[in-house]
């Protein structure tokens, strides 16, 4: 079976290019770019009409409720969500309830995940059981049921001992481990990130400092063992000096970041809108630009949505006691097209931190536009506008920041291993 | 005399004519209430629900005697011992007491945000009488009546407000008041009783008492919570009272004329000497007592003169 594709703006991250051409796919492999796609004997041709061709997102940290949640999201709608949203690679955290933290657990959603998502779906697997910080999980065992990393998600290790020993034995599974950089006593109760805007509505802030030196311990137990580190969500520019120091100095650590976080700030919340409570919360203008910076640089490796579907009855709570977090599996595109027609970041770039480099981190295939590579891709329009509405979100959880935002780019199809998974109607 | 909100949520949404209204009302209602039959029938017919989820004893009473005398049939509800520990959100105890076609619905709750959550789920208006650490507008508004009235004007003043700033909702609402009423904002406390970066807010910061007091024309000061005294914010009660409390020497420093406020109810001999709470000549803590009344009758006032000009809209709404 060879479909190829024709007359696309073809973005290549790795290359960090953008050209006009076809891409030849062939069972589900692409094998020729460019000039070299050779229409002769394709059993099927598209003609993508000059619109952008990009490797899929791949997603890294997507919340999904099963088990656990499942009346806020299963991997069936997770999976629909992330088709529509030109997500071909969904990276789950094992938040769920209970915490996946078994092999057996990890075993079972990965089944059910395959049957039901139509996109790709990794495991991520608890560090310790239960994410408690007290007991490491079976690490070995969980890698060998298909974990990609290892992470106890927003429950931060307040152990260094737990943790070093953790990173230590992680290293010798060469395992990546991915926390979430916050000294947790600094940052207990907080709602927002501390200043003017917290004073203004009298809510609990969180000083930008508790990241860095959440971040900082991190790194220092990374440097005593050598492990595999991806901080998860960086999103103040106090903590990216630290960052950089330890990139230099040849640590194998990398850091991402959320499109939440490049694209709104902490004023967005305006009046105790919950839909903008976010873990870590929503920072200044100064650390938006700084992060889109770091992006921009490829200090701050990956990008991603941090999907956290919430249903209505945990939002429509006073500010202090309302869930965190958004979904964003569909809006993570569209958002970072305001970055890219801002100016702030080009195509390449853009590809670069939600699909090669997330690849590059979990070693897959993907996330290129080469020949060899997996037909994992997304074709969209990078222009077209409309008007954000939740209600027509695929995800069963509706909690988006952007409703009723004016966005630009839509989704036209995904393919998944060359099969199409979504087409716009 | 209206003015446009529809709500009181707090100082932050109201312009400085609305501020001025609301202070011209409540000068009338003084007098109404000085006389020996108080009583007005601006709220007859509608009825006023105190919603308390928080205790308080004086403020509930001067919403409760405001309705009163505007002829409101006003019911207190006591939140905290009701339907909340039953396990019912905000939203539908909000919406539970909407269907019962209340007028006026005067709330507190102890989480900043929570009642202008409720407002937007309401048809009503609806009065903010103190959320967390956000806002507590009827306070800032009787300070500010208070103040026109002893000062002569209610510009160009310079205030200092005194102590436990990062935990006051009376402190945020009269820093907006006073700061859109164009006068010099002063904020005097230990740093770790201040909100970060207050300095954005358009105000002064001293953490010395005696040079935050130089020349000003008004001393507010904050009570501080019992639950902050025990070294976690503070070292201790008698540091405190040492280096924050007011005293006649600290006040030296003050205008002569300088008045002497607090919100109540006070800790005499932690934030302020007792007698300088007692002294008619400088303090002016029972006349905020007697303002309080005025202002919330005023605004309640307000607020339902546009509950009736908009039911018209409502009708063709519900029509």
């Amino acid at each position: 079976m060879k479909t190829l594709l024709t007359n696309a703006r073809l973005i290549d991250p790795e290359a960090g290019t953008e050209t006009t051409g076809s891409l030849l796919i062939e069972d589900g492999i692409i094998t020729a770019v460019g000039s070299e796609a050779d229409p002769h004997g394709a059993d099927k041709q598209i003609d993508c009409q000059g619109k952008c061709l990009a490797p899929g997102i791949i997603d890294i940290g997507v919340k999904i409720g099963e088990p656990g949640e499942r009346h806020k999201e299963s991997y069936r709608t997770a999976g629909l969500a992330a088709a529509a949203g030109g997500v071909t690679t969904m990276v789950t955290r094992p938040d769920t309830t209970p915490a996946m933290d078994t092999p057996e657990a990890l075993s079972f959603a990965n089944r059910r995940a395959s049957e039901v998502a139509p996109v790709n779906v990794l495991q991520m697997a608890a560090l310790t059981k239960g994410r408690d910080g007290r007991e490491m999980v079976e690490m070995g065992f969980m890698k060998d049921a298909g974990a990609v990393g290892f992470t106890d998600c927003d429950h931060v290790i307040r152990d260094p001992k737990v943790f070093s020993r953790a990173l230590t034995y992680a290293r010798s599974l060469n395992a990546l481990v991915m926390a979430h950089p916050q000294e947790p006593d600094l940052s207990k109760g907080a709602a927002v990130t501390s200043g003017k805007f917290a004073s203004l509505r009298g809510l609990p802030g969180v000083s930008p400092m508790a990241e860095r030196m959440g971040l900082e311990r991190d790194l220092a137990l990374v440097e005593m063992s050598k492990a595999r580190y991806h901080a998860d969500c960086l999103s103040t520019s106090a903590a990216l000096p630290a960052l950089k120091r330890a990139k230099e100095a040849g640590l194998d650590v990398t850091a991402g970041t959320s499109i939440h976080h490049l694209t709104l700030n902490e004023f967005d919340v305006d009046d105790y809108r919950t839909f903008f409570k976010l873990k870590p919360p929503l920072r200044s203008e100064d650390d938006r630009k700084a992060m889109i910076a770091a992006v921009a640089s490829g200090l701050i490796d990956t990008l991603s949505s941090f999907h956290t579907p919430q249903d209505e009855e945990s939002k429509r709570l006073p500010y202090e006691e309302a869930a965190s977090g958004a979904v964003g599996l569909e809006t993570l595109l569209p958002a970072a097209m305001r970055l890219y027609h801002s100016g702030d970041l080009t195509l390449p770039q853009l590809w670069r931190a939600m699909s090669l480099a997330p690849a590059r981190r979990l070693g897959l295939a993907a996330g290129r536009l080469t020949a060899g590579a997996p037909a994992d891709l997304v074709l969209f329009d990078p222009d077209a506008p409309f008007v954000m509405d939740r209600f027509r979100l695929r995800s069963k959880s509706k909690n988006t920041p952007y409703d009723g935002a004016r966005m630009q780019g839509k989704v036209l199809m995904s393919f998944v291993a060359g099969q199409p998974v979504f087409q716009k109607d | 005399m209206t003015i446009r909100a529809k709500h009181l949520l707090g100082i932050e949404n109201l312009a400085p004519d609305e501020i001025t209204t609301i202070l011209d009302l409540a000068d009338q209602y003084v007098d109404l209430n000085r006389r020996q039959v108080k009583h007005s029938d601006a709220l007859a017919g509608l009825t006023q629900i105190n919603m308390f989820f928080e205790n308080s004893t004086r403020t509930q009473a001067s919403f409760e005697i405001a309705g009163k005398r505007l002829g409101a049939d006003v019911m207190n509800m006591a939140m905290q011992a009701s339907s909340i520990k039953k396990g019912e959100t905000l939203i539908d105890t909000a919406l539970t007491l909407n269907a019962m076609h209340p007028d006026i619905l005067v709330v507190r709750h102890p989480h900043s945000g929570a009642v202008n959550l409720l407002a937007s789920k309401v048809n009503c208006a609806v009065l903010n009488a103190g959320d967390g650490k956000h806002e507590h507008p009827t306070q800032a508004l009787l300070d500010a009546l208070t103040i026109r009235r002893k000062k002569g004007r209610l510009h160009r003043l310079s205030v200092a407000i005194c102590g436990d700033i990062a935990h006051s909702r009376v402190a945020r609402s009269n820093i907006l008041l006073l700061g859109k009423m164009e006068n010099r904002v002063r904020l005097v406390g230990p740093p770790t009783l201040m909100p970060s970066e207050v300095k954005e807010l358009g105000v002064e910061v001293y953490d010395d008492m005696r040079e935050g007091l130089k020349d000003v024309d008004v001393v507010m000061m904050l009570r501080l919570q019992r639950e902050r005294m025990d070294g976690g914010f503070i070292p201790s009660e008698r540091e405190y009272y040492h280096r924050y409390g007011l005293d006649a020497e600290k006040l030296s420093y003050a205008k002569d004329d300088a008045i002497v406020m607090h919100p109540g109810p006070m800790n005499r001999g932690v934030e302020i000497d007792g007698t300088i709470a007692d002294d008619i000549n400088r303090s002016v803590i029972q006349e905020q007592v007697e303002m309080g009344v005025a202002v919330r009758m005023a605004a309640m006032d307000l607020l339902a003169r546009n509950l009736k000009t908009g039911s018209e809209d409502e009708q063709a709404v519900y029509a």
